[in-house]
């Protein structure tokens, strides 16, 4: 089968610094290139890879995502992907009409009205002018904006401009669709529109190359995602699978925890068949824990806790507070424990996090957030941090009498 | 090449909305709008209806109507020659963050900063007609030398625009090197005096390639004399290898646009 979508041994080079914005600094380095020929391969002075040797295959049809810390190269991927940029090394190959969402209202002019923008984001984004005449009233509608279309987009909010931004892009109706990080635009309602319009958009048969910060989206959204750092591919495969060593490889390593007289050692989530990150509303999980002391410590007590997607609050207890009293650790001596919670929560993301405390003066030892992320779905759309399992007993419609609603004056 | 402008105009409707575009913002929230268009020429024709008033007063011989509507039609053109130049220069730059995030044949941009500036002189043209009528300068067989004449001037812009873009995008001294060069270039031109005042020093200023059409312009709409064609020929001969020049060298640099803007 032919790939929609395909790079082979992609390397990208950048120069770190300024680049030589002016003649004067130019026509030296241009005689010591001239002088000094190095193949595309060798790094001169001052460059690094963006990218290196990055090879992956897009089904057609299929939704990709492409996900790293910030630095990684994921915008670099995309940006050679769409040909704005072309790789130092290697090939890639497209096939079909391409459209790249690299920034949502790329090409606004401010002093333009919405409907102006419309029609000129639409040409730049590769639609033509009777395409945009015919999806006009959709496109609007798409965005809610109908009352301020007729107004200069510079007097829009940011929210503003970002749906308009999105909506001509969504209607593009390309064959290959690049996405980067714009479903993070607008409310929640119109978040998930866009998310539905995604969906749409995949069913459709497009191939989509999706690439965002929002784990969730990209597991739910794509069929396989690429693990990229430091410019190079650690994994490609099934979303969840590789989200988890995500996870895995950015919460290792990066704590510091040299100069603590207890530190946390090990902090690890178990369901019912082993290490996971995945669980369904509701699910049983265990949460272990080990601490160790490098000086002795009194009234100790560990504290767990959860936050949301937004870092809120959504559940924390402690040894202490559930009745355990508080221990003391020795020199040298570790601490283990293992806490049991149920995960009534709805769906969504969940951090977990871990702190050693000394009770009586509340001084904070160690804190490990987050420790662990935990993707937590429903079988029922319920929102919000706690699921409460509802089911609807009766749901009917009546008609008043006629005097009990009284009519709009 | 040929291939370059066929994606060029597979993209039409992009480059009718940056035309539009780059016309419709000049505009906006401006009181005299589309007069705008017509100050520029006004005040390069008002410059040379001076400056041939002096030479006439030097010379004894009175300022004829004729010289006036000849320093006219090389005025409105030089002011799009001027404008056009200087837009397509910036017009990369202007638009960094299109050529950042959105692939699409990026000579578009200074080809649209052109043709707008080049919807400006049609513009002049108009008040431009009325005065040739009010002056009798009155119509010939040789008119029909302008459209091919306006075409070359508007090959020549488009070719410096093209490249001179390109290089402003890596050097910004490009940008000033262009201004410097646009604010003088008038006394090296035969705009506001004729290439014949010169005598034996006429070829020296005819090589620079937008004399000749100047002065065609002012041969065949003044004069009703056919245009020196040897030399328009040779300026024709320029317009189009700078045009070849140009949308090779756009092509060679345009893969590095991205990360050195």
């Amino acid at each position: 089968m032919s790939s929609a979508l395909a790079m082979d041994g992609v390397s990208k080079k950048f120069r770190k610094g300024e680049l030589h914005d002016s003649l004067r600094d130019f026509i030296p380095s241009l005689v010591r290139r001239a002088l000094h020929r190095r193949p595309a391969g060798a790094l001169e002075l001052r460059e690094f890879w963006a990218l290196r040797d990055v090879s992956f295959d897009v089904a057609p049809g299929e939704a990709f995502g492409i996900i790293g810390s910030n630095g990684a190269g994921k915008s670099t991927i995309l940006k050679v992907l769409a040909g704005i940029m072309r790789p130092t090394l290697g090939t890639l190959r497209v096939g079909g009409r391409l459209s790249a969402l690299i920034e949502v209202g790329a090409g606004f002019h401010p002093d333009l009205t919405g409907r102006e923008n419309v029609y000129l984001n639409g040409t730049i984004l590769g639609m033509s002018r009777p395409e945009i005449r015919r999806k006009f009233d959709e496109i609007v509608d798409f965005s809610g904006l109908e009352e301020f279309i007729d107004t200069p987009v510079k007097r829009y909010s940011s929210g503003m401009f970002a749906r308009l931004g999105f909506s001509v892009a969504a209607h593009v109706d390309p064959e290959v669709l690049i996405v980067d990080e714009v479903l993070s635009v607008g409310d929640y309602m119109f978040q998930t529109k866009c998310q539905e319009k995604m969906h749409a958009i995949l069913g459709g048969g497009a191939t989509v190359i999706f690439v965002s910060h929002n784990l969730r989206a990209v597991t739910e959204l794509c069929h396989r995602v690429l693990l990229l750092e430091h410019g190079r591919v650690v994994e490609t495969g099934p979303a969840e699978q590789v989200v988890q060593t995500y996870l895995r490889r950015a919460l290792a390593g990066v704590r510091d925890t040299a100069n603590k007289d207890v530190f946390i050692s090990k902090v690890a989530v178990r369901g019912a068949g082993g290490e996971a990150v995945a669980f369904r509303s509701g699910e049983r999980a265990w949460v272990d824990i080990e601490a160790t002391a490098r000086r002795e410590c009194q009234k100790l007590s560990i504290s767990l806790f959860l936050r949301d997607e937004g870092y809120q609050d959504a559940f924390n207890t402690s040894t202490e507070r559930l009745g355990l009293g508080t221990f003391t650790l020795r020199t040298g001596e570790s601490v283990r424990c293992t806490y049991q919670i149920d995960l009534h929560l709805g769906q969504g993301t969940y951090h977990l996090g871990v702190s050693v405390v000394r009770y009586d003066i509340q001084r904070e030892f160690d804190r490990w957030m987050p420790a662990a992320s935990l993707f937590v779905s429903a079988d029922r759309d319920v929102r919000g941090v706690a699921n409460c399992y509802p089911e609807v007993l009766v749901l009917g419609t009546a008609r008043p009498p006629a005097a009990a609603v009284p009519p709009r004056p | 090449m040929l291939s370059r402008v066929r994606s060029l105009a597979a993209r039409w409707d992009l480059l009718y909305m940056l035309t539009w575009r780059d016309i419709a913002i000049k505009y906006k929230q401006s009181v005299m709008g589309f007069l705008w268009a017509l100050l520029i020429p006004l005040v390069i024709v008002s410059a040379g209806v001076f400056l041939r008033a002096g030479m006439s007063i030097l010379t004894g011989k009175p300022l004829a109507l004729e010289d006036v509507a000849s320093v006219s039609v090389k005025a409105v053109p030089w002011a799009f020659i001027v404008s056009g130049i200087r837009f397509g220069t910036g017009s990369l730059v202007a638009n960094a963050t299109l050529v950042t995030k959105i692939y699409m044949p990026r000579e578009i941009f200074p080809v649209a900063s052109v043709l707008s500036q080049f919807v400006d002189f049609l513009v002049a043209c108009v008040p431009l007609v009325v005065l040739l009528a009010v002056a009798k300068v009155g119509v010939s067989i040789e008119l029909l030398w302008v459209p091919l004449v306006v075409v070359l001037l508007l090959a020549q812009v488009l070719a410096l625009g093209i490249v001179l873009s390109a290089g402003s995008l890596f050097f910004r001294d490009v940008k000033y090197l262009v201004e410097v060069v646009l604010t003088f270039a008038i006394f090296f031109t035969p705009v506001l005096y004729d290439a014949d005042t010169f005598g034996r020093w006429r070829t020296v200023l005819l090589l620079n390639p937008v004399a000749p059409p100047l002065e065609a312009l002012a041969a065949t709409v003044v004069h009703h004399r056919p245009p020196d064609l040897p030399w328009l020929a040779y300026s024709g001969a320029v317009a189009l290898l700078c045009l070849m020049v140009a949308l090779a060298f756009f092509k060679r640099v345009e893969p590095y646009f991205a990360e050195n803007i």
